[in-house]
């Protein structure tokens, strides 16, 4: 945790009230405090589906579909226990490691391509390296749905439909112009001064990249893989047209639970809050970093 | 940070290497320069040709099927049809709606996230008791997986039975409570509204970071001249804050013209919701018109490129300024 957030000075602790406000007037005061409670009020209100939702999961479906809600009704896990019995007998379980396949195998990928790349378009420079880096971030402009045909009837005519590998290499693709955007920002951050003076002292480039450029450049390089997992874990079009019953992923597990008649909210919500869970947890990792990364390393 | 760094003095770097670039020293007894090129291109090599190769061919090969007359259910009338998909697709009023659908969706969506963004920014932009926590909260939505966000606003909020906003409006006026059926009533209204709850945060953390970089010193300077805070906002702030606005305009509006969860899980694209993405995804999958598919998915992708060239030049220009910093 404390490699992700070094390097992130913007996170600056904020809970200490300003000097200022000390010696500032009473309405001035005021005013700040006003403008505090209206910022936790919206934090909240955003949130309040979210809380809402955990607060349905946990109840029994009769209780979760009452009109008006029922806020006191007694608690259970019956909905995170259908959840994982759902579906037949392996449950929600092979889906999930679909989506856990998926997403580590393309993430490392990316990650095997990225590096290097960007390396030769910060360290060590190709000429033209620019044109490279936006032909990279041109082609994550170009909307999947074009390109979907072509890669259904490849994979129709290959065995490829319904196969994880397709999905890892697709996803890799669709992250890899990200990654190397921002792996590139990271690595321009090392002082070229840094590695000169390794150079100097006689230090090989396997030593140089492990011992000079891979100390300041891993938060950044932690949370690129972060932000993939998360791209990865939550892409839908490709998995819902390209799997089908043994390489099906997460959230398209998650729409298959919704056919059935009866009640369903409780189960629904239990299944939400499970499958969002790695992402939650990734994205709260890379917070610092997360604008930075959504940003192509165009905003710092 | 465990190294210790010495920072270069800025500015002395060429003006076309990036910030970390060391010139390279020209050694005599080196490999000859094109050996010496493609070395240096070696490590780029594999990622270029992955991308090229996963990327642009598909479009190419959705190119040329989009020339040909050819429905799935009968692959022997497969044949040359010239620019004939293309007619179908532009008199197609079901394929010209999902145009003026995708507009609407991606704009509305993409203005009052930044507009939101930006308010809960500039709260967030000063300092008050439990900032990381109100920072936190408000980024949750933003991370929920988005089928998931989907299901959540489709069923457990807009359900006229046992929704949570119908079971509000029955806490606070009883008996006579209006129920309204929110989906059906507003289709558009209720796909625009969850993604806008997903996408204001990604438009705030864009925001809070350009707020973050403004120059101090020009706003204290402006403050001792006896500036108001509406002045300040205006003639400071805002034109500062142009190039991020921009920036999430264009980014927004990249991820929201593709968007296919959200009106897949709301309205299945029914009620007048179907955007592109849904419409090509329902042309082929479901109606097996190859041919008509794919020229509706250039039509698409040269309707991007349109957008992508905007967003291209903004970020090459705050790129730009990154580097001259």
């Amino acid at each position: 945790m404390s490699a992700l957030t070094a390097g992130a000075p913007e996170a600056a602790p904020s809970a200490a009230p300003p000097k200022a406000s000390a010696m500032a007037p009473r309405s001035v005061r005021r005013k700040n405090a006003a403008l505090g409670l209206l910022a936790w009020a919206c934090g909240l209100v955003f949130v309040l589906p979210i809380a809402w939702m955990v607060l349905t999961s946990l109840h029994s479906e009769s209780d979760a579909a009452t009109n008006p809600p029922s806020l006191a009704a007694p608690l259970t896990l019956d909905g995170y226990r259908e959840f994982f019995s759902a579906g037949g007998g392996a449950g929600p379980w092979p889906a999930l490691a679909n989506s856990l396949m998926a997403s580590v195998f393309s993430t490392l990928f990316v990650l095997v391509l990225a590096l290097p790349a960007a390396y030769s378009l910060s360290i060590r420079p190709v000429r033209k390296w620019r044109d490279v880096l936006f032909f990279f971030l041109s082609t994550k402009m170009l909307p999947i749905v074009a390109g979907l045909l072509p890669i259904y009837l490849f994979a129709k005519n290959t065995d490829f439909l319904d196969n994880i590998w397709l999905l890892v290499i697709l996803y890799t693709s669709m992250n890899l112009p990200i990654a190397v955007w921002m792996m590139q920002s990271f690595l321009a951050e090392v002082p070229s001064a840094l590695i000169e003076a390794a150079q100097i002292d006689g230090a090989r480039l396997p030593t140089v990249l492990t011992r000079v450029v891979a100390p300041v450049a891993a938060p950044g390089i932690a949370a690129t893989a972060l932000i993939c997992f998360i791209f990865s874990w939550n892409e839908m079009l490709f998995a819902r047209v390209l799997t089908g019953v043994v390489a099906q992923t997460a959230p398209v597990f998650l729409t298959g639970f919704i056919t059935s008649q009866g009640l369903f909210l409780a189960k629904v919500c239990a299944a939400s809050l499970v499958i969002s869970l790695p992402v939650l947890a990734a994205g709260f990792a890379a917070q610092d970093k997360l604008v930075q990364g959504l940003s192509l390393g165009a905003v710092k | 940070m465990s190294t210790p760094t010495t920072t270069p003095a800025p500015g002395a770097h060429d003006e076309e290497r990036p910030p970390a670039a060391r010139t390279a020293t020209p050694s005599p007894k080196g490999p000859p320069n094109r050996l010496r090129g493609w070395v240096t291109r070696a490590p780029l090599l594999p990622a270029l040709v992955f991308m090229i190769v996963v990327t642009q061919l598909p479009f190419v090969a959705t190119l040329v099927i989009s020339f040909f007359d050819w429905n799935a259910l009968y692959p022997e009338a497969r044949s040359f049809g010239g620019f004939e998909n293309y007619q179908e697709v532009l008199s197609d009023p079901e394929l010209r709606d999902s145009v003026v659908t995708t507009a609407l969706l991606t704009a509305v969506v993409v203005l009052v996230s930044l507009v939101l963004g930006l308010l809960l920014a500039l709260l967030l932009d000063r300092s008050f008791r439990g900032r990381g926590v109100v920072r936190t909260l408000l980024i949750a939505p933003f991370l929920l997986v988005p089928v998931a966000a989907a299901l959540l606003w489709k069923h457990v909020l807009y359900n006229p039975e046992y929704g949570l906003f119908n079971g509000v409006l029955n806490w606070l006026f009883g008996e006579k409570a209006p129920q309204p059926n929110w989906v059906s009533e507003m289709p558009l209204g209720a796909v625009q509204v969850s993604l806008i709850w997903q996408w204001t945060p990604f438009m705030m953390l864009i925001l809070l970071a350009g707020l973050q970089s403004r120059p101090a010193d020009a706003i204290e300077a402006a403050r001792i001249d006896g500036a108001g805070a509406w002045q300040i906002f205006r003639y400071l702030t805002l034109p500062h804050l142009r190039r991020y606005l921009e920036l999430g305009a264009l980014l927004g509006s990249i991820y929201i013209v593709q968007n296919f969860d959200a009106v897949f899980t709301i309205t299945s694209g029914g009620l007048g919701t179907a955007n592109l993405p849904y419409t090509i995804y329902q042309t082929f999958y479901q109606g097996h018109e190859y041919g008509v598919a794919s020229a509706a998915g250039v039509l698409v992708v040269i309707g991007s490129l349109v957008i992508a060239t905007l967003a291209l030049r903004v970020v090459s220009s705050l790129f730009r300024e990154e580097v001259r910093a």
